[in-house]
């Protein structure tokens, strides 16, 4: 039986109910959210399942949104099936004052780099992870620079303010 | 590691604990000739087989994902160009790919086409360095000196249609800057001609030579469900025997009207890479003759159309913008990179020269990403390094190192 976007979405809500949430498509791609404190659960299920058999970690990363408070900084997953080619994008969302996600690098070793990584940029504190330090940066470096408070122009120039990139919404820069 | 020596088992006469530390640390790279790029691997030695090995890497860090979120999508294209510099058409093409599926953008089938024999003659270009590389390594710089002359052809052939070699910059977002002249296909058709010959002179070289397969067969193996555990991608996991190709399961750019065949090896080491990158130019070349033969069989308006009608975005002819007011307007907006894009996510992959090559774009429908990230193949098998090499002798490492086909600008980003 082929696997669909229905049916991966009905096995996750049977079996995690409210904790996944935020299901959606876009161009095709099923995306959730799951909780924080049960990322390692869901990536274990969709991993060990025999019928969704999610076994290849495609891609790790973060990214930063400063204006969700409480939930600032996402881990996004994404699993590919690849008896089905079916993939899938898990979120996670974490605070930015304690930024704390379960490591995934029990169940697939690919993450151990890409955790780093999105440690390294975003400051996403995997715990468990077995070296959890910097990988592309220096390691004397004290900031995350892909979070969004620091601007990749000389702030000194006003030629290219964010309106000039058609956002409204002055972000915390 | 430190064990001592007791008195009772050394042949000769030390004094006890005189031999504290039995092994080597021994830094490779980031400056090595056998590394090719800028790499640090710190290994333990126990003699000459190694106990751990640890990688250093990111000496080339450019933070492209950073500067890509203030740039319009257009000026994003000579970023990718730097991630595997060996093959960067197909970066080029994967970032278009993605910009298309996210604004809805449908290409006329020539351009597709166009699109494939460029995107498989990087993969040549990728495979032939990677592989000349690995006999170069082994000690036999022949093979190296013959293919060379191959990628000057394969570069003159993009130089024809672009204007550049190395960082290509090739192709826009809908199609081509411009059509490919005759030259192009000329030299396209006499590189179709003269490389398999060289091909196979450049594999009765290595391939059934003695000193060659005593190096490569049995060294850095790994089994196909570690492969997969480890997100190792493109020919290294092919090479381990599992059959994922980009290409075949998820065909982008009509790669379903092409017959081409996925070879797998089936212990994953390096002898297998070597043989599974050398089919796959072959394979390659198939796949650029089918297309040429299918571009010769389009009739009408799509034998001549090299660009999808997005004037948003597709920079309109010069002779127009200097005499019609809309086209100035919409050359204007591209150029200052004014053009909007439309909200949503959008993950879209291609067969690079290392595996699935990846593009994760959010838009929060500004005119730049909101955040670009970059699957790189190169950085997630990198990690298995250790894995591959433990136990192993030191020259096993450097034979292991070139057959992963490790680029430091894709790894860095």
């Amino acid at each position: 039986m082929a696997l669909t976007n229905k049916t991966i979405q009905e096995k996750l809500q049977e079996k995690f109910g409210e904790q996944v949430y935020a299901f959606e498509e876009p161009y095709g791609l099923l995306t959730f959210v799951a909780d924080k404190d049960i990322n390692l659960k869901v990536l274990y299920f969709l991993h060990q399942d025999e019928e969704l058999n999610f076994v290849f970690l495609t891609d790790l990363c973060g990214v930063h949104y400063p204006n969700n408070k409480g939930k600032e900084l996402g881990v996004v997953y994404h699993l590919h099936n690849l008896e089905q080619n079916i993939r899938v994008r898990m979120k996670v969302f974490t605070d930015v004052e304690k930024p704390e996600v379960f490591t995934a690098t029990g169940i697939f070793m690919a993450a151990n780099w890409m955790e780093r990584e999105t440690f390294d940029f975003f400051g996403i504190n995997f715990l468990g992870h077995p070296n959890m330090k910097r990988i592309l940066n220096v390691e004397e470096m004290d900031y995350s620079p892909l979070r969004k408070e620091f601007p990749v122009e000389d702030q000194s120039r006003v030629d290219k303010d964010d309106e000039m990139f058609g956002r409204d919404v002055i972000r915390a820069f | 590691m430190s064990n001592k020596v007791s008195e009772t088992q050394s042949n000769i006469n030390l004094p006890v604990g005189s031999i504290e530390k039995t092994t080597t640390t021994i830094n490779f790279g980031p400056i090595h000739p056998a590394t090719h790029g800028v790499m640090q691997n710190i290994m333990e030695l126990d003699g000459e087989k190694v106990v751990s090995a640890e990688q250093t890497i990111g000496y080339i860090h450019r933070a492209f994902e950073k500067i890509a979120e203030r740039r319009p999508l257009y000026q994003i294209t000579p970023l990718t160009d730097r991630l595997n510099y060996c093959s960067a058409p197909i970066n080029n093409m994967g970032w278009h790919l993605t910009c298309e599926k996210l604004l809805g953008i449908k290409t006329p089938k020539r351009v597709d086409y166009l699109r494939i024999i460029i995107m498989e003659l990087a993969r040549i270009a990728d495979h032939l360095i990677c592989n000349s590389i690995m006999g170069n390594d082994a000690g036999g710089t022949t093979g190296f000196l013959y293919v060379m002359q191959f990628r000057e052809d394969i570069y003159e052939i993009w130089e024809e249609v672009c204007g550049s070699r190395l960082t290509t910059n090739i192709g826009r977002i809908g199609g081509f800057e411009r059509d490919f002249n005759d030259i192009a296909f000329r030299k396209l058709d006499k590189f179709l001609i003269e490389y398999p010959k060289c091909l196979a002179e450049f594999e009765t070289l290595f391939t059934r030579n003695r000193i060659f397969m005593d190096r490569t067969k049995g060294i850095g193996g790994i089994s196909a469900e570690r492969a997969l555990n480890y997100g190792f991608t493109g020919p290294n996991l092919r090479a381990a025997g599992v059959d994922y190709d980009v290409r075949a399961v998820d065909p982008y750019c009509s790669y379903e009207e092409f017959e081409f065949d996925v070879p797998v090896g089936t212990t994953g080491d390096v002898y297998d890479r070597f043989l599974v990158r050398n089919e796959e130019m072959k394979q390659s070349m198939r796949i650029i003759r089918q297309a040429l033969e299918k571009l010769g069989n389009l009739k009408g308006e799509e034998a001549t159309k090299y660009h999808a009608d997005t004037p948003e975005y597709y920079l309109p002819p010069k002779d127009k913008v200097y005499t019609k007011i809309e086209e100035l307007i919409w050359h204007f907006k591209i150029v200052m990179g004014e053009s909007e894009i439309p909200a949503g996510e959008v993950y879209n992959a291609v067969e690079g020269g290392n595996g699935e090559l990846g593009f994760y774009l959010i838009s929060d429908g500004g005119r730049t990403p909101y955040r670009l990230h970059f699957r790189r193949p190169c950085f997630i098998f990198y990690q298995a390094f250790e894995e591959l090499v433990k136990g192993s002798m030191i020259s096993d490492v450097v034979m292991t190192m070139a057959s992963l086909n490790l680029i430091a600008g894709e790894m860095d980003a």
